[in-house]
């Protein structure tokens, strides 16, 4: 049965390739055939001294590193805390980590501008008005971090809810607690390290949203690495072009690297 | 693990019973907190900004059903309907190539290329916005690699249009469509394909009678998930078409940011509001397909 079905697989297999390598292939050549002068790597050494390259790549990985922080110190207690002492709070968690996903970032966007407008209109005089400037800053919008915490919650909870289904935390934390551990050191000593794989996960789906945002950021007028290959695009065909496939790579390194330290995990887990 | 389980027996278990216990829910409060400004606020908005009417002039608001006529109305309602469409054929399409992959990856006994595919796909599925835009542009836009090469213009392609909008969310939607759908293959079980063999069926009847209703509420479920994806992208689209093809997406940013007429805001919360009722209704469809299919195939 397996044999006859064979050829079908190898068709199937080699058309789907065929669809998702010609268009990398050719954004590669695209980026390297400068018509008139041959084959030039002009696009890709003209990156780094590009106009806004280093800036909006930086606010980029800040944004990251800061939705990342505050979404596990969100999420982490409180999806542990469902399994050990509030399991009848379980729907609530899952519908309010699953509203996100009816809300597209377009939407939610046009939500965020109506909201930020009150900040001028209504509570100019009171001291609420400060902080609308502050999360505002042009340097580091945290209304940005915001949204995207937001936007992430739906992964990253269904990241942490598999995890946590591989572990009997009860066990664990209670082992814990018996040897003398407090609440915090049993969640950071012996939940956690058993969330490894999870944890990553759930980190890397997180820095792969913000790296790739373009709604928000793009539609609240900040500029990171996105909004920065977008406008590029404008007037730089060859250079966004080099610098979109160069962003694809790098996603696929760090899912490689994810992966492998996925897999080094389990090992270490298992010996433990 | 099995060292601090070890380690139990002679510790103080007195101690660890004295102390109250710290209520569970007060780890949840903060994440409940957060939710409530953080979306709560916007969520709000996008409902009250919905139903408000500014009055140019004097700034008095009113409370009016108007925006959403607007919104249901000329151009809007074009775009509504063109987001939908072209939502429902890629969604399809999506749909229809993306179960023949994933069922030629679960039958081959290759776990490299099952590793290769699962983790290209996530990367794929996650590669939309802008990136896979300019992508799409070098390879078929107007100065693109194959349509230069190959002489596309002439034979009437243009990327810039309906169709190409299709083929390049297809690029993230087959992915997806793998991912969602690879479980429920896993869980076909061999010995259902022998029982229906021995008993005298052939391959297509094997499908047509027992896979494919056992698939079917994933199937579905992973339909309504590729509809959702494709309805809320904007990036892609906003990068590559400009405003070629008539979307609510595309409407909502030239109306928030003013590029149509000036004071139709409300009227971009309005079709926003249209966008969560059609993006609810999505879940409202999948989660119990997803329950469904889950019942019968983790058992």
């Amino acid at each position: 049965m397996a044999r006859r079905l064979t050829p079908w697989r190898w068709a199937v297999l080699g058309l789907a390739a065929l669809y998702f390598l010609v268009p990398l292939a050719a954004s590669v050549v695209f980026t390297v055939d400068v018509p008139g002068h041959g084959v030039s790597f002009d696009a890709y050494t003209q990156i780094l001294s590009a106009d806004g390259f280093t800036s909006s790549l930086l606010l980029s990985l800040e944004l990251a590193v800061a939705t990342i922080a505050v979404v596990l110190l969100l999420m982490v207690p409180a999806v542990v805390a469902l399994r050990l002492g509030a399991p009848r709070l379980r729907p609530v968690v899952e519908v309010v980590c699953s509203l996100p996903l009816v809300v597209p970032p377009i939407a939610f966007v046009a939500g965020i501008v109506t909201v930020l407008k009150w900040g001028p209109e209504h509570l100019s005089r009171t001291p609420l008005f400060e902080t609308f400037v502050v999360i505002q800053n042009e340097n580091f919008p945290v209304v940005l971090v915001l949204a995207y915490v937001v936007m992430a919650l739906p992964f990253v909870y269904r990241a942490l809810d598999a995890g946590l289904r591989a572990i009997d935390v009860r066990t664990l934390v209670e082992a814990a607690r018996s040897c003398g551990a407090s609440w915090p050191q049993a969640l950071v000593r012996a939940v956690l390290p058993n969330l490894r794989g999870a944890l990553l996960n759930a980190t890397f789906l997180t820095l792969a949203l913000v790296l790739g945002e373009f709604t928000v950021s793009h539609l609240l007028g900040y500029q990171p690495f996105a909004v920065w290959i977008y406008n590029v695009g404008g007037s730089q065909a060859q250079m966004s072009v080099a610098v979109s496939v160069l962003s694809l790579l790098v996603t696929w390194a760090l899912l490689l690297a994810l992966a492998g330290a996925g897999g080094r995990t389990r090992t270490a887990s298992s010996r433990g | 693990m099995t060292a601090a389980l070890t380690r139990a027996d002679v510790a103080p278990v007195a101690s660890a019973k004295r102390r109250r216990r710290a209520p569970g829910w007060l780890a949840v409060v903060p994440l409940l907190v957060f939710t409530a400004i953080a979306f709560g606020l916007p969520a709000f908005a996008i409902l009250d900004g919905a139903f408000t009417a500014k009055d140019q002039v004097t700034g008095a608001t009113s409370y009016t059903g108007g925006n959403l006529t607007t919104s249901l109305q000329g151009p809007y309602l074009t775009a509504l309907i063109g987001s939908v469409k072209l939502s429902a054929i890629s969604a399809a399409l999506g749909a229809l190539l993306g179960l023949p992959l994933a069922q030629a990856v679960v039958s081959s006994r290759s776990r490299a290329l099952r590793e290769a595919v699962l983790t290209a796909s996530g990367v794929l599925a996650n590669f939309g916005g802008v990136p896979l835009a300019f992508a799409f542009v070098a390879t078929l836009g107007n100065a693109g690699v194959l349509t230069v090469h190959l002489g596309l213009t002439d034979k009437g392609w243009d990327l810039y249009s309906f169709w190409g909008l299709v083929l390049v969310y297809l690029y993230f939607l087959i992915p997806l469509m793998v991912l969602t759908i690879t479980p429920a293959l896993d869980g076909l079980r061999v010995q259902w394909r022998e029982a229906a063999l021995n008993n005298g069926a052939t391959g297509v009847q094997y499908w047509r009678h027992v896979a494919l209703p056992v698939l079917a509420p994933s199937l579905l479920g992973g339909l309504v998930l590729l509809f959702g994806s494709a309805f809320a992208a904007y990036a892609t689209a906003a990068a590559m078409v400009g405003s070629a093809v008539p979307l609510v997406t595309l409407q909502i940013a030239d109306a928030l940011s003013g590029n149509v007429l000036v004071g139709q805001e409300n009227v971009a919360l309005a079709l926003s509001l249209d966008m969560v009722l059609v993006a609810g209704l999505v879940m409202a469809v999948y989660l119990p397909l997803q329950r469904r299919s889950a019942r019968w195939l983790d058992a």
